[in-house]
């Protein structure tokens, strides 16, 4: 732990820390400035941070349906074919004895998104409203999603090593279908989003006693 | 002199201290990890991303995993699946996959090597600022450890309808995985930042803050 006499903010002093190298400097009455260290944009926090949220928010959500219904994958063989989309990749896991396989796909495809989506609205709102309750809480759930959004790209990998291999052999071929993009681009969205969000936002009504 | 440091999560102002070995400093509010103390040198990072980019080179010459059934046999290749994808007409898949397990470890590789090579000899590179930079951005797209599981994913569904021949690049992905995360967690970002070109000790550079 390093010493804190008093709970003060860099803003509270006119202060902005640069998010590429962590560098404290005064921004001098601007909004915003160079870092002197590293050159990069200086602001006090993220410019427009809750717009952006949402915006890629929704565009996840309104991609996320599509993403869960439409086939992922399209396997035929001489004598059948066969959409699959997530869940019945997973259930093909689940019945082939695989089931530790098939619960990290359940986890990292369809639980991660969707918690994702959920926690990253709850953190914008609670924001918008400035809310002062459960500060703590929230700032980790922001550290959570920031750290397990990667792992939802799982499926498309599968996808992409599937029909990489069963290519038009005689016994079968896999092709990826229109669900891969609107899956990929769901898991892209939502982190873009939570890159957006500025967990400072969180404290910024915090009083010296919280 | 201290300097003063703002968490990222919360920005909390605090003075940075000195830790021990291995420690990490955390917001004394937030908790958020603010910075470490890797036990490290030059040298150890810099031995990682040389045996990093051997796997890496490794995981594109051989084949990923191979496929036999009926007499056939059907491999693949890294570069091999990504072209198939285009091929698909799945540009948009393509060119995340493309970003995500082969561009993204690539320029990590380079990057550190690139700064750790200058500093190897007491010199800090021409475009380490930009680099250290690129780092930071690079990292959240660089998946290789999810990639390692999908093709595990990926087998157990194969292992019911043909031979499955795991390939040299599917061990040197694994092992690139591992040597890449031990290359980063031994690079201790934020010592390279304070001592940067332009952050000299006693020479804070115009506009930074310290405190007596």
């Amino acid at each position: 732990m390093t010493g804190a006499p008093h709970a003060v903010t860099a803003a509270q002093l006119g202060l902005a820390s640069c998010h590429d190298c962590g560098l404290v400097q005064r921004l001098g009455g601007a909004d915003q400035g160079r870092c002197p260290r590293c050159h990069a944009l200086v602001t006090l926090r993220k410019p427009n941070s809750l717009t952006r949220t949402w915006a890629f928010l929704i565009a996840a959500v309104l991609l996320y349906p599509l993403a869960n219904l439409l086939p992922i994958m399209h396997s035929g063989t001489l004598f059948s074919a066969q959409d699959d989309t997530i869940m019945s990749g997973i259930a093909y896991l689940w019945e082939t004895g695989s089931w530790p396989l098939a619960l990290v796909v359940f986890v990292a495809s369809v639980l991660v998104p969707l918690l994702k989506i959920i926690a990253l609205a709850w953190l914008a709102l609670s924001v918008g409203r400035r809310a002062k309750r459960r500060r703590h809480e929230r700032t980790r759930l922001y550290r959570l999603v920031e750290l397990v959004g990667r792992w939802s790209m799982l499926d498309i990998f599968v996808v992409t090593l599937l029909s990489a291999l069963v290519q038009l052999s005689s016994f079968a071929q896999v092709t990826v279908g229109p669900g891969a993009p609107a899956f990929a681009g769901v898991v892209v969205l939502t982190m873009l989003a939570a890159h957006s969000f500025d967990p400072r936002l969180i404290w910024d009504n915090a009083g010296r006693d919280d | 002199m201290k300097t003063l440091l703002a968490c990222p999560h919360c920005d909390l102002l605090q003075y940075e201290t000195s830790l021990p070995p291995q420690a990490t400093a955390r917001c004394a509010r937030c908790a958020a990890p603010l910075y470490r103390r890797v036990k490290s040198g030059h040298e150890r990072t810099l031995a990682y991303v040389a045996a990093a980019a051997v796997c890496f080179v490794l995981a594109n010459v051989f084949p990923l995993v191979a496929l036999e059934a009926s007499g056939q046999r059907n491999s693949t290749t890294l570069l091999g699946a990504i072209a198939d994808l285009l091929g698909q007409d799945m540009e948009l898949v393509a060119g995340l996959v493309f970003v995500t397990i082969w561009l993204a470890p690539l320029l990590q590789l380079a990057g550190l090597a690139y700064v750790l090579l200058a500093r190897l000899q007491a010199r800090r590179a021409a475009a380490e600022i930009v680099v250290l930079r690129l780092l930071a951005a690079i990292r959240p797209w660089s998946m290789v450890e999810v990639f390692v599981l999908g093709t595990l994913v990926a087998l157990a569904k194969l292992v019911h309808m043909a031979q499955v021949v795991p390939g040299v690049a599917l061990w040197s992905l694994a092992g690139l995985m591992g040597l890449l995360a031990a290359a980063l967690n031994t690079f201790d970002e934020h010592a390279y930042w304070r001592t940067a070109a332009g952050a000299d000790a006693g020479d804070a550079p115009a506009g930074a803050v310290r405190a007596e």
